[in-house]
């Protein structure tokens, strides 16, 4: 029997507390009931003896002291999971919304993810391919990797998630593929974006969808990218499934992190957030990977928008001393039109090596790869001496890899959002653009491939 | 003591990792307790009056107040003895793979396994007999812990004073757990198998320190020429992400000449301990032959398991490396990163609603992490026979956004004495190892280089003074190039830009995943250098001949120089032989191009 309090002693900003409380855990679900008969949820935050500091997820609106009843659910907070997730649209709670029947639960789990042993990790070596060039070929992404796209207000991030959620495969055998895609604080109209789009391609019936929109809660923020992670979780692991996460955007995560932490006047670390905010994004980051003996796997692209497009906004830095790599947009690409405006050159993903090569992509993957990032830079460098000094002013040589350094651009990083490459495909185009260089300059791959792909016959 | 009153409390309050119990007036400060019906460990950091505030070493989510909090009377120990070697333990030594066995791929909260092997049988050899006088850091007898450590039993520094051996097992296969010899001191006896536990918040005691001077060789150019570290010596290496600090890492944990290696994964990535996993068992050790993992330990606290843990890790690693060293061996660790242990420390210090220092560290960082760096160093071990021992720390920084003003990069600055600072610019050139040739240091650099004047070759010192000034020549040059443009140098200064451009190519740019390149022998690094500064001192005179510097770069011998990273060891001298005679043949015949 669940005892029902009435006795809110405190409410300020997101928080609540409740006094004579008996048999309360910490991180314990509970439920306020108005006067109107209106339920919200909150969560315990913090128990003293018999007083807990609860967090509500909705606003604190039409609360009042006296008439609210509180109860405590007895458990932590939960979702329901299902094989028939799959295609569906929930809040950023977990509860359908999409107007379709309740989901029958196959199974109830915590969303407090535990931590993963390090040696039950199974290290990701295996290609998955996104068919953009810009990640398959230069930045490629492994089943069971962390990868963000750091992006900027007014760049086509969604565009690109959209892209790869619907592209994404795994090359070579019949593997369930499923998306997780979790939205939090975005627009309706950024999520109606999705929604279209992936209804319109089909690849809904793959994908699972979790909503917390810019209007929403924020701090039901909070709840939502544990959601996300618990049903991939159940996908990957009970399902054997291979899961694609998306959540977008975590710097709205990281902002209702820190409204929480300022309203528990807890000390602030780097521009307001809260010192365990690198803690908090771990645990969410973390839950990516391979386990052994279990088939399926997690695969994490987290997308944030960095304030100012500044690399070194809290969110984006630790999100990167976490992750394994980054993609980044750039907003000078986005002008010149190139889609998806990925600056190969700061972006990296730090377990290719390991995913490319013969048996996974091709034998010549590596070399290639490190000749176009040694002539795309080198060929950047030469455009904007040539910007400055005058395109005189540049050796015969460098006025080659001026040439080809726009070439990439176009032929190579430009594909449009619904363009899909196959690996093979995104090789051949590396190679007609290394064409422009001289055979002399390819000094990063070995000779056996210069003779099997430079000579042959374009088109 | 065995009053239940006093032993056992009950939880009053829970706020994330800290739990505050009442009723704990008699246990003592940083005792381990056990917390709630789950058990889960934790450590008294304060008490008031009869309340005690525990740091929880993990996630605390579920407890109830009311539930027991009960005293172990111990402080945060470790387990030392045979077994440790190959283990991959976390935070609080507890044995990933047992724990692996019991709880499954979930770190299942409350559970615990010995961190020694109880079941393995070790062959012990004792070098004492009956009747011998000793003392505490004496060694009694050997195991043969793997195939390239010798597991040394010492008599424990828990005791004190001269003790005469009572008894001691004869040659034979024992458990950790047995006792293998008594002693005796003044009629009282006391019985000792192979295991003590030891403290890890304190140091465990040596009989004095000295200077280091001897290098840690690393086989990474860029280090053991420009910016050495000695055994027993202290550096960090700082950068921000993606300027490869855990590769640095890795590649020191992999080539460093230390008979043991600690390596503590402190919040960082749980891939990357996967990483290590995989790859140490397949690597050879260049001095042994045997498998790196047979004296690697590794220590696992990943990001995303309890903060406490983590900041219990360090110490942790450090107390099972001083162990090591007491047994008069050199040992290395490395702790990547401490600025995540610097956050785990800011948070608990959050939790217990202390006065923040600056970006919020509590006031004590700064001393903390000096208490940690100041446990590494060359020291005279316990014990009659005054063996040395040699601790080397080495920790990553990741300052947040790349900034060096973080205040745990200049806590650990006022510490360390070697500084390899990564740098992003060079990190997207793809210039690895990423260390700043200009912004790092060494303060063992003079010691290191008479050391290896002596052992190596005379010129090392002058070469390495040379290549140092080349490159300190090119950054003002570079600022010259881009204002300016290159016509306008000079025939030295374009040669100095040549120069400096091999040095940063050939010689510091070193190829980790390359099965040659990876590591350089100290012969090699010379030997190398050596080609591009004699090319270097060859060169300075013909620029009054009327040669240019392009006529010299496009010389077949200058690519074959960028080629002798991957030369391999044992034909490098025949091949440093032929590469200065056909230098000192074709540069001075250069003729003027017309």
């Amino acid at each position: 029997m669940q005892k029902i309090y009435r006795s809110i002693e405190e409410i300020s900003g997101p928080l609540m507390l409740v006094e004579g409380v008996d048999d309360v855990a910490s991180e314990e679900l509970g439920e306020i009931e108005l006067v109107n008969g209106e339920r919200r949820a909150c969560r315990v935050l913090e128990v003293d003896g018999n007083n807990v500091i609860v967090q509500l997820f909705d606003n604190s609106m039409g609360i009042n002291l006296v008439d609210s009843k509180v109860r405590f659910l007895g458990h932590g907070m939960q979702i329901s999971v299902a094989p028939d997730m799959l295609g569906r649209v929930f809040d950023g709670m977990g509860n359908p919304i999409d107007g379709a029947p309740a989901i029958i639960p196959t199974d109830r789990r915590d969303v407090n993810g535990q931590a993963m042993n390090p040696v039950a990790r199974i290290y990701p070596n295996e290609f998955i391919q996104t068919g953009v060039s810009a990640i398959d070929g230069l930045n490629t992404l492994v089943r069971g990797q962390k990868l963000p796209i750091f992006s900027g207000s007014g760049l086509p991030h969604n565009q690109l998630a959209a892209q790869i959620a619907r592209q994404a495969t795994v090359l070579g055998d019949d593997e369930k593929f499923a998306v997780v895609f979790a939205a939090m604080g975005i627009t309706f109209e950024d999520a109606n974006f999705f929604i279209q789009d992936f209804t319109r391609t089909g690849s809904i019936e793959r994908t699972v969808l979790f909503l917390n929109l810019a209007d929403e809660p924020p701090i039901e923020r909070l709840a939502t990218p544990k959601m996300a992670l618990t049903t991939a979780e159940y996908l990957a692991f009970d399902l054997d499934m291979q899961v694609l996460v998306i959540l977008t955007d975590m710097t709205y995560y990281a902002d209702a992190l820190r409204e929480v932490s300022a309203a528990r006047k807890e000390v602030p670390g780097r521009r307001g957030y809260p010192g365990y905010l690198y803690t908090d994004l771990a645990t969410i980051y973390e839950r990516a990977g391979r386990l052994r003996g279990k088939k399926g796997s997690i695969t994490l692209m987290p997308i944030l928008t960095m304030p100012d497009d500044d690399k070194t906004h809290p969110v984006p830095d630790l999100t990167g001393y976490i992750t394994e790599g980054q993609i980044i947009l750039d907003r000078s690409l986005n002008q010149k039109n190139i889609q998806p405006p990925i600056d190969v050159l700061p972006s990296r993903s730090r377990l290719k090596d390991d995913g490319i090569g013969e048996g996974k992509t091709r034998a010549d993957h590596a070399d290639v790869m490190n000749q176009l990032f040694a002539a795309y830079s080198r060929g950047k460098d030469a455009r904007e001496l040539s910007t400055i000094l005058g395109e005189s002013a540049l050796s015969d040589i460098d006025k080659i890899y001026a040439e080809f350094a726009t070439a990439f651009e176009e032929k190579y990083l430009n594909q449009s959002f619904y363009g899909a490459r196959t690996i093979e495909e995104t090789m051949a185009i590396g190679w007609e653009l290394l064409k422009i260089l001289p055979k002399a300059e390819l000094r990063r791959v070995d000779q056996e491939y210069i003779d099997q792909y430079y000579d042959e016959k374009r088109g | 003591m065995a009053d239940n009153k006093a032993t056992q409390g009950v939880i009053k309050s829970i706020a994330g990792p800290l739990v505050v119990a009442q009723d704990m007036r008699n246990v003592r400060m940083f005792d381990v307790v056990r917390v709630g019906n789950m058990g889960l460990t934790g450590e008294i950091i304060e008490m008031h009056g009869d309340e005690a505030s525990i740091q929880v070493y993990e996630e605390t989510a579920g407890l109830e107040p009311g539930e027991p909090v009960v005293t172990t009377e111990n402080p945060l120990s470790v387990a030392l003895g045979p077994g440790l070697i190959g283990q991959m333990y976390d935070g609080i030594q507890r044995p990933l793979e047992d724990l692996y066995e019991i709880t499954g791929d979930r770190i299942g909260r409350g559970s615990s396994s010995p961190a020694l092997n109880q079941e393995k049988k070790w062959h012990f050899v004792p070098t004492k007999k009956v009747g011998d006088q000793v003392v505490p850091g004496d060694i009694v007898g050997e195991v043969k812990e793997t195939s390239s450590v010798n597991h040394r039993i010492m008599v424990p520094p828990t005791i004190r004073g001269n003790w005469v051996i009572k008894e001691i097992a004869s040659e034979g296969d024992f458990h950790v757990a047995n006792t293998i010899y008594t002693l005796e001191q003044d009629s009282k006896t006391q019985d000792f198998s192979m295991e003590h536990r030891w403290p890890v918040r304190r140091a465990r005691p040596h009989k004095g320190k000295k200077a280091p001077h001897e290098p840690l060789i690393t086989g990474q150019r860029v280090i053991d020429t420009l910016f050495p570290v000695t055994k027993g010596g202290t550096a960090a290496v700082p950068g921000p992400f993606g300027s490869g600090k855990t590769v640095i890492q890795h590649q020191l944990a992999k080539w460093a000449d230390a008979d043991i290696v600690v390596y503590i994964g402190c919040g960082e990535r749980g891939n990357e301990m996967t990483e290590v996993l995989n790859q140490f068992p397949k690597l050879t050790d260049p001095r042994t032959g045997k498998s790196m993992m047979e004296r690697t330990i590794l220590i696992a606290n990943t990001s995303d398991m309890p903060v406490a843990a983590r900041e219990a890790s360090i110490y942790t690693g450090i107390t099972i490396a001083e162990y090591y060293r007491d047994m008069g061996y050199s040992v290395s660790i490395m702790a990547d990163s401490s600025s995540r242990w610097a956050e785990a420390l800011r948070e608990i210090s959050g939790r217990l609603e202390e006065m923040p220092g600056e970006e919020g560290y509590p006031a004590y960082l700064g001393s903390r992490l000096a208490q940690f760096y100041e446990r590494a160093g060359y020291v005279t071990c316990l014990g009659q026979d005054n063996r040395e021992g040699f601790l080397t720390a080495i920790g990553a920084v990741s300052p947040p956004g790349g900034d060096m003003s973080d205040p745990v990069v200049q806590s650990t600055l006022r510490i360390v004495k070697v500084f390899w600072q990564l740098d992003a610019a060079l990190a997207y050139q793809r210039h690895f190892p990423a260390i700043n040739w200009n912004s790092s240091y060494s303060l063992y650099a003079n010691d290191v280089v008479e050391y290896l004047n002596d052992m190596i070759d005379r010129a090392w010192s002058k070469n390495r003074t040379e290549a140092l000034r080349v490159l300190n020549e090119e950054s003002r040059l570079e600022e010259i190039v881009r204002l300016v443009g290159m016509d306008s140098l000079s025939f030295d200064e374009r040669l100095t830009m040549d120069v400096a451009q091999a040095i940063r190519e050939d010689f510091l740019h070193q190829n980790s995943y390359h099965e040659i390149d990876t590591y350089s022998s100290l012969n090699k690094q010379f030997y190398l250098l050596d080609l591009i500064m004699h090319y270097y001192r060859l060169a300075q005179d013909m620029g009054k001949r009327g040669i240019t510097v392009d006529q010299m770069q496009e010389l077949p011998v200058r690519e074959a120089i960028g080629r002798f990273k991957t030369v391999e060891e044992d034909r490098i001298k025949e091949r440093y032989e032929e590469l200065i005679d056909e230098l000192d043949r074709v540069i001075p015949n250069l003729e003027r191009e017309r």
